[in-house]
Formats: C-alpha cells, structure tokens, sequence
C-alpha cells in the first residue's frame, strides 16, 4: 500500500529542537533505511510557511492568499511517499522519523 | 418465535462471531463479509423452513455465506479485483468442518484488528462487539446511548478506515505484540471503567463478553484472564456500590445485592490465571477485588497486594489505595499521603483519614474541596452526606 506522510510540527521551534535534542532518531540513518529497503517513493523537506502562496479560483476569478490555507504555528514540513505492506509498517516509519518526536506525522493512504 | 427462528437466533448467537471471523478471514474485506452474512441468515429462514433444520447449522451457514460472497463477486466486481478477491476465497479451503481447530485464530486475529490502536476507542469496541460477539447494530445503539443510523454508520465509518487505511489482518508479530495485548485489554477495560462510573451494566455486560473471548482466545496470556477475573469481581459488587446514585463504601454494601454466583466464576477465573505463575496488574487488581469480597477484609494482603501492584504500575492511584489499605491495617493517619502530589480523590481520602481521626472540623473543610474534585455524581451524593453526618456532632 501507499501512503503520504505529512510531516508537521511548531515550525517557529523546529530548527532548535532538530539541532539540540539528544533523544531524537538520526533523520540521515532514517532516510537510509528507506531507501534500503526500497520503500521510499518520494521525500520533499518544504520551506517554512510565511512562503506558502494559497490559491482558489472563484467565479472564474483567481484569488491568491499570501501563506498556507491553514493558518497556525503547526505546518507541515515535509512529506515521505512510501510504499509497503500495510498501516503498521507506514507507522513504524512515521514513528522513525525525528519530527514524530516533537511534532506529528499523518499518514493518509493513498487512492490506489 | 417458530422452531426454526430460534435454532437461527441460537446459531447466532453461538456462532455468530466464529462465522464472522471465518468469512472475514476467508474474504479479507469486512464490509462482503457482513453483507454474504446477513444472506445467508436471510436464506437460512426460508430454507430450513421448507426443508427442517439442517444437522450442522453453522456449517450450512458458512458454505452459504461463502457461496453468497462468491455471487457478490461475480457480480459486481470487475477485471483484476474480481480475479483477485476469487482467488482468494477459493484458495482458502471450506472449513465448514474445521470450524472448532482453526477457527480461534481467525477471531483472535479479528481481536486484533479490531483493537488496532489506530482506530478510536469507541470504534473498536463497537466493531469488536458487532463483528467477535454478534451483537445487532441496535444491541450496540442501545449500549452506547446513539441513534440505531447513527451507529450504523460509525460501524460502516469503521470497517473503511480498516479497508482503506490498510490495518492488517492478523495477530501482530512478536515486536508488536506486547504492545498491541496490552491495547486490546485496555480497551476492554475502559469500557467496563464506563460502563462502571456511570452505572450501565449494560456497558459492563459488553465489556465481560470481550473479557470472557479474549481470555479464552489468549489462554496463555495470564492477564487477559486476569481481567476477566477483575471485571467478574468487580461487577459482582456493581448493584450494591451506588444504588440511588449515592456511594457506598465498601464496609456499608448491602451484601445481599452482591452477585455471589459472579463471585464464584471471578474466583474460578483468578484460580485458573494463578496456576500460571505469571502475575501482571490486572491480575494483581483482581486478587485485590478477591480480598475486597471476604467476609471479613484481610487489609494486610490488601496492602501487600498494592505493594506489589505499585512496582508493576507506578502511579498516584495505586499509591492512594495503597494508603487507605495501610489505614485500614494500621489506623488513619496523615502521613500515608506524604508524596501523593495530586489526584481528584486525595481531598475526599484526607478527609475520611481527619473523620476518623476525630478531627471533624478540618474534616468538613476537606470534605468541601473533595466535593469540588469528585469526577461523578455519586462520589459528589457520598461527600456531602459524610460531611452533613459531621455537622450533625
């Protein structure tokens, strides 16, 4: 099966907390790990928010939002496809990753 | 009800959670297995009336359902799906016949998709109840105080996510599977708290059904029978605890409106599990809730126990009980709530140890904080006709 992972967390704390937790899973070793295992499909790490641009389309008019449809200080980060067995292996790696830690990962099955 | 709606009702009520296991197991889709179930009772009614019951009911049962399925596939599905999903019910034998060997692993592997961790308390117990003890969507409407629709729903809602978000079908692999036990307990087990706080036996009930599967499913996993154990003895003393909505503490029970035949079985059931040798918190708490039932209460075991309990379970409301067991051995005083640093029951604890200390004016003032604290309506009852007896002197 495959799932996205939405990788989000306090994006005004996220730098800091990557650089100075000592408990946190080695991201590098995770991404490896992945790869190795062939279950990684697609892996984007995402500027901070304040460069979101929003769009909708309203009576045939183009509307454009400066900053992401959702506003607040949990954003999303960046995002894993991966591609394996089933829920509990999509969660062993979204538990894997160091955001998990501070932050939160959701895993949304993809359509087949 | 006809001779033959009955002998349905019966295999149902039996089997109803063992055909549901096999089907679900057999067809790997949740949502085909309800629906070849609900024909295959449906075709069991006019059948078996123009043609008598038949010798093996579930095994008639579970050949139509699967014959049913087979149709359904046939169908409506198309291409590579229809292939796949018929390949998949053929490769599985009919084991119609094999229904008592193999069969509890299928409803212990449903236990655990249904208790996946993944899915809401409420969702699982809902489906557990639907799907492992053949419940009606009505049945469990009823327990859980929602709309029949409503329930419907949640239980379709349910068997999606399982579906869609891919949760497997299967007991967990062994670095999973403490972790996923202690879930599929707990979730009993909060359940029953429910059911417990707010005075549902119908709550409880439910959750002494899953407790009696999962320990027959897990019988060598001792804790799924302590529970078991735990919920007996603990449901037993249910009618006496709170009836009018007020607490009664344990001393002060009616005895008469205890259930000494669930007493029985929930000493039978903790026997069973100490045989083992292997003893976990519930476990522990059902020893406790054994002591609880005596004649006469032997306190010092009580506190043993908690000692005991308190390595395995470090937390303020093992240490609260433990101090009231210790007061009850000892004598009250104050000092067994050194460390306790906050729990909503330690304000209505210090003022029972002050009453029984003589201590009734400091007393009435921690009465009135335990009120503001008490997390139900009858502990609230309880505190404030302690205080009022104060009052009184």
């Amino acid at each position: 099966m495959r799932y996205l992972l939405l990788i989000s967390a306090d994006e005004t704390t996220a730098e800091e907390q990557f650089a100075t937790r000592k408990d946190l899973p080695d991201f590098d070793e995770w991404m490896a790990d992945l790869e190795r295992r062939g279950v990684l499909e697609v892996h984007a790490g995402l500027e901070m928010s304040p460069t979101a641009t929003t769009v909708r389309v309203r009576d045939g008019e183009v509307l454009l939002t400066d900053g992401p449809f959702a506003e607040g200080r949990e954003q999303v980060g960046g995002l894993a496809m991966v591609n394996c067995a089933d829920l509990d292996e999509a969660i062993a790696i979204a538990a894997g990753h160091p955001a998990s830690y501070f932050g939160q990962v959701e895993i949304r099955p993809l359509r087949p | 009800m006809t001779g033959v709606e009955e002998a349905l009702a019966a295999t149902f009520r039996t089997d109803g959670g063992r055909l549901m296991a096999h089907l679900i197991g057999a067809l790997g889709d949740f949502d085909l297995a309800e629906e070849a179930a609900q024909e295959a009772y449906a075709a069991a009614l006019t059948t078996w009336r123009r043609d008598g019951v038949p010798d093996n009911p579930r095994a008639w049962l579970t050949t139509t359902a699967r014959n049913r399925a087979v149709d359904r596939i046939r169908r409506e599905r198309k291409g590579a799906e229809k292939l796949r999903e018929l390949a998949l019910i053929q490769a599985e034998p009919d084991r119609a016949d094999a229904f008592e060997s193999g069969i509890a692993d299928e409803r212990l592997r449903l236990l655990y998709t249904c208790c996946h961790p993944a899915l809401s308390l409420e969702a699982q117990v809902t489906l557990a109840l639907r799907t492992l003890c053949g419940l009606s969507t009505a049945e469990i409407a009823r327990t859980f105080l929602v709309a029949e629709a409503t329930m419907a729903k949640r239980l379709v809602r349910t068997r999606q996510k399982i579906k869609l978000a891919g949760i497997p079908y299967r007991v967990p692999p062994a670095h999973l599977l403490p972790e996923r036990t202690d879930a599929v307990l707990s979730t009993i087990y909060l359940l029953f708290h429910q059911g417990y706080a707010d005075g549902r036996a119908e709550l409880r009930l439910r959750a002494r059904e899953l407790a009696a599967l999962t320990a027959e499913l897990m019988p060598d996993h001792p804790e799924a029978g302590g529970l078991h154990a735990l919920l007996l003895l603990l449901d037993a003393r249910a009618a006496a605890r709170a009836p009018g909505g007020v607490l009664v503490p344990l001393d002060e029970q009616d005895k008469t409106l205890w259930d000494f035949t669930m007493i029985a079985a929930g000493e039978q059931a903790l026997r069973q599990v100490a045989r083992r040798g292997q003893v976990g918190p519930y476990q522990l708490q059902a020893m406790i809730a054994a002591c609880h039932v005596q004649e006469r209460i032997d306190w010092a075991r009580v506190a043993n126990l908690y000692d005991r309990l308190l390595v395995l379970v470090p937390s303020d409301t093992v240490r609260l009980n433990r101090a009231i067991a210790l007061s009850m051995r000892d004598g009250p005083d104050l000092a067994l709530l050194d460390g306790i640093a906050d729990h909503p029951l330690l304000p209505a604890t210090r003022a029972d140890f002050l009453r029984r200390l003589g201590d009734h004016e400091a007393a009435r003032a921690e009465y009135e904080k335990a009120i503001e604290r008490a997390p139900t309506a009858a502990d609230r009852a309880y505190l404030h006709r302690r205080s009022a007896a104060l009052k009184g002197r």
